[in-house]
């Protein structure tokens, strides 16, 4: 094959070899997406072909030579309903097939892994609940539910990645979130797909995907010895929040244990459920969600505190249900003035938040 | 009996008319101060040229970069600028106008019995902001670019970029009016100048797919209007609407911005469906199979065309439920076009099938754009589209629909067309020759990019990861092929203003109105007012009238 240009020659090797339809299968979504995928290539394949057959045979036995006048034919309804009604029902099929899949990969677990992952401009950067950070690269376990909580720092971004068969947009201003089980251990590509500005080809990283064990050793070695929570009450303490959510009767500010995931009566009528997206909003925007029986005092923290900042802030607030936790919560307001004495009021008191504070009356 | 003047079969000794809308006047600004809508037509027609070459060169660009997986030809800022001007460019001064603005113009009045648009002065506006916008668009190519992609994504369009926004959305804002004008003058001409007895269902298909595409037009470009100006407020006085930080929602804009430019897809395609309705008819000799169908699938794909936008926003956290419906509706906006492929196979059924060039492209935009068409269920299917989105399998697929299909169909239009509106006929071997080369060079460059976009290469990308580069070399050097494709016809169509064979009056034997008058028309376009008393593509009555000329000249 010598008379071939070898660079051409080259590439013909490299391709045959290198030849792929799909991307690797290291999801538990992604063989059924693929076979929803093969499924529709299946039904284009056999349309175009119809479609093809029907004009080329057309073509040859009604050509000017061998057909020199044409018969006129004004329409058939039985044609034309028969290929309204068969690729009608065939789209359907594919909608409803394409609806499960979505609702699937949209809808995480229950007990899913969250792990928090903030875009900006080029970069990724994850934040793991035990603390480990990470920038243009995610370690996950095979066999576990993983949810990515996303959410942009500057412009629209996309968490892509390919061998998952998933994708979400992160956007500024809300979380959105997206899920994936792994199944096989290996590195796999991460691309930011929604265009971002100059360096939106070089938002790419690595998916490092690890067997359980080896995941808890990465765990362990990348630790900064502090969890995603323990900063986030680091933060709480520093921005002084806890001079007025501190639990007490005459707080300022509503407690905030339990508060993830409760409903909570909003002052200007209504309910709101107290999720990510809605604690988020009250740090940075409170005077539009103040809880029933609290006047909008809070001033704004746009601005002052970075999005991992807030996340780190969600979490602390997301695991403020525990006897330890209130305990945290007691020890941190051991430094206003004035609550002498209530962090034994509350290591005594396992009775719960809320009974705990109420021993406390200013002196 | 009609008055129309029916063509003698023998063209040989025909001589192009003395006195036609060419000749009629001399000098520049016979032409630039025209009201004829074939004059107008034939502005658009060179200023369209010159932009398509413009978004070609930056196309060409873009695939030389891609070449290596590194980015070594231009800065990776370049090539930001180099795609969103591409896409600009394309699509507001080239496709959005392309077959309404140059075929449309010129034939509507011809092929409904009118001389002129309702408004002809407004047609000759419509020029004017046209090419406002565009020289301001090459402007501010030619003074930095801009880098926001086609799509003017906020908040990186509003906040992050500093170069020539606020210029180039003016430039397709000035655009947009160019395109509502046009959509008002269609829509107002096919109501109101019809010949006595050109009932609606005697309309050709051509008329009826610019009907449904100027509806589109009229009602959905103000939206981008609005989206360009709240734009323009945002990033210069900041009022807030799409920033975040002041209480603004930034996918508000993907809304607006989509429930054009969803629909806008349909005012680009629309009119070449129109096309290939009437050269699958002429070379063929027959009546388009379900007439009724083929009319009412265009509108139907208009009426659809404005409920399914949300579904370029699949995985933008908009809600699950919005996304079922989205998704739903686009399956049924699929089917008007299956309709329509089948409805035109079938026209070729017992006909009598010639191949002359503007049937090679037409078999072309079939293939093509039924492959298109299905890889668009691909993406309206919710499931899937999270894969396939922002990758380049969007890029091919909109290249099939958008390239693959309308620039199909504005090729087979202008030659199927030529004749009349030069008066001569374009060479047919090598036209025949250009029609296959674009048709290979298309697959080459596009087809791959399915197979990139499935493997999950990002699109918008100036570099890329090495095991994409082979297929990204198929594409490129498909892209080479296809810019000779493109080249052939500029060169001999120019060729056949002069040397070209003389047309005479009906050189394809075709039934539409626009073909008994002369070649080129005369400004008044019929001597006669023409009277339709048959239905259209009746080849029977071609034919009756042939044998009454043969008799009354013999």
């Amino acid at each position: 094959m010598d008379h071939i240009s070898p660079v051409i020659w080259q590439f013909l090797v490299k391709w045959m070899t290198n030849f792929a339809l799909f991307p690797p299968e290291a999801s538990t979504i992604a063989p059924q997406m693929d076979a929803l995928l093969f499924f529709m290539v299946l039904v284009s394949l056999i349309g175009l072909t119809i479609v093809i057959l029907l004009v080329t045979s057309f073509s040859i036995l009604y050509s000017k030579e061998r057909h020199p006048v044409a018969v006129q034919v004004e329409g058939s309804t039985l044609l034309e309903a028969t290929w309204t009604i068969i690729p009608l029902g065939l789209f359907l099929v594919m909608f409803v097939w394409g609806a499960l899949i979505y609702f699937r990969v949209f809808t995480p677990p229950a007990n899913a892994m969250n792990i928090y992952v903030v875009g900006k401009q080029w970069m990724w950067k994850a934040e793991h609940p035990g603390g480990q950070h990470e920038i243009n690269s995610l370690h996950v376990p095979t066999g576990r539910a993983v949810q990515l909580t996303l959410i942009s720092q500057d412009v629209f971004h996309s968490f892509s990645i390919p061998a998952f068969r998933v994708k979400r947009e992160a956007i500024p201003g809300r979380y959105t979130t997206v899920w994936f089980e792994p199944t096989v251990p290996g590195t796999y590509h991460l691309f930011c797909t929604q265009y971002c500005g100059t360096n939106h080809s070089q938002m790419i990283g690595d998916i490092v995907v690890m067997t359980p064990e080896g995941y808890k050793q990465w765990l362990a070695e990348s630790t900064s010895g502090m969890s995603l929570a323990q900063n986030g009450e680091r933060l709480f303490a520093s921005l002084s929040c806890a001079a007025c959510h501190n639990a007490r009767p005459d707080a300022r500010g509503p407690s905030l244990a339990n508060v993830y995931g409760a409903k909570l009566p909003l002052s200007s009528g209504g309910t709101v459920t107290a999720d990510e997206a809605y604690l988020r909003e009250s740090i940075l925007n409170p005077s539009q969600h103040v809880t029933q029986g609290y006047v909008p005092i809070m001033p704004t923290y746009q601005g002052q505190i970075s999005e991992e900042g807030v996340i780190a802030l969600v979490e602390y607030i997301k695991n403020l249900n525990s006897d330890y936790r209130i305990q945290q919560t007691l020890n941190t307001t051991d430094m206003l003035p004035g609550s002498e004495g209530k962090a034994a009021t509350a290591a005594a008191g396992s009775a719960g938040q809320k009974s705990a504070p109420q021993g406390m009356v200013k002196p | 009996m009609s008055a129309t003047i029916v063509s003698l079969p023998d063209q040989s000794s025909a001589r192009i008319p003395k006195v036609n809308y060419i000749t009629k006047e001399n000098g520049i600004l016979s032409w630039l101060l025209t009201g004829d809508h074939k004059r107008i037509a034939i502005l658009y027609l060179i200023s369209l040229s010159f932009f398509f070459f413009i978004g070609g060169a930056l196309a060409g660009l873009i695939r030389l970069e891609l070449l290596t997986p590194q980015t070594d030809l231009m800065a990776t800022d370049t090539y930001n600028k180099v795609f969103t001007m591409h896409g600009v460019i394309m699509i507001f001064f080239f496709l959005v106008p392309s077959v309404p603005a140059t075929l449309g113009n010129f034939l509507i009045p011809l092929m409904i019995g009118a001389k002129d648009l309702a408004l002809p002065k407004i047609n000759l506006l419509s020029w004017y902001l046209y090419m406002a916008g565009g020289i301001l668009a090459i402007y501010t190519m030619a003074t930095g670019g801009v880098d926001t992609g086609w799509t003017f994504t906020t908040p990186l369009s509003t906040h992050y970029v500093n170069t020539n926004v606020l210029t180039t959305g003016l430039a397709a804002f000035i655009a947009g009016f160019s395109s509502i004008f046009t959509g008002l003058n269609f829509i107002v001409t096919i109501h109101k100048m019809r010949a006595p007895g050109m009932t609606w269902f005697r309309l050709p298909l051509f008329v009826w797919a610019h009907y449904a595409a100027s509806i589109l037009m009229v009602l959905a470009t103000p939206v981008v209007a609005i989206a360009i100006v709240l734009i323009a407020l945002e990033r210069t006085i900041g009022i807030g609407v799409f920033d975040p930080t002041k209480g603004g929602d930034p996918l508000l804009f993907q809304h607006l911005f989509w429930f054009y430019s969803h629909p806008a897809v349909y005012i680009m395609i629309l009119p070449g469906m129109g096309v290939i309705s009437e050269t699958i008819s002429t070379f063929s000799r027959k009546r388009v199979f379900g007439y009724t169908a083929v009319a009412f699938s265009s509108v139907a794909i208009a009426i659809f065309g404005f409920f399914v936008w949300a579904h370029h926003m699949f995985i933008m956290g908009i809600s699950n439920y919005a996304v079922l419906v989205f998704s739903l509706l686009t399956m049924l906006v699929a089917v008007p076009s299956a309709i329509k492929i089948f409805n035109w196979t079938f026209t070729l059924y017992k006909g009598s099938i010639t191949f002359e060039t503007p049937m090679l492209y037409t078999f072309g935009f079939m293939g093509l754009f039924t492959i298109g068409g299905l890889t668009g269920v691909f993406l309206g299917t919710s499931g899937t589209d999270i894969h396939l989105t922002e990758t380049y399998f969007i890029v091919a697929h909109f290249h099939f629909v958008m390239v693959g299909g309308m620039l199909m169909a504005f090729l087979a239009g202008i030659h199927f067309w030529w004749p009349k509106m030069t008066g001569r006929m374009y060479p047919e071997k090598i036209s025949q020759l250009a029609a296959v080369i674009t048709f290979i060079g298309f697959n080459f460059t596009f087809f791959p990019q399915f197979i990139l976009g499935t493997l999950g290469m990002p699109r918008r990308y100036a570099s890329y990861p090495p095991e994409f580069q082979i297929l990204n070399v198929f594409s490129t050097a498909g892209a080479t092929i296809l810019g000779v494709g493109y080249l052939l016809p500029v060169l001999y169509l120019t060729w056949s203003l002069k040397y070209g064979a003389i047309a005479g009056n009906n050189p394809w034997q075709a039934t539409g109105l626009e073909w008994q008058t002369q070649s080129p028309p005369l400004t008044e376009n019929f001597v006669v007012m023409p009277i339709m008393d048959h239905e259209a593509y009746d080849y029977e009555w071609l034919e009756r009238q042939k044998e009454i000329e043969v008799t009354h000249a013999g």
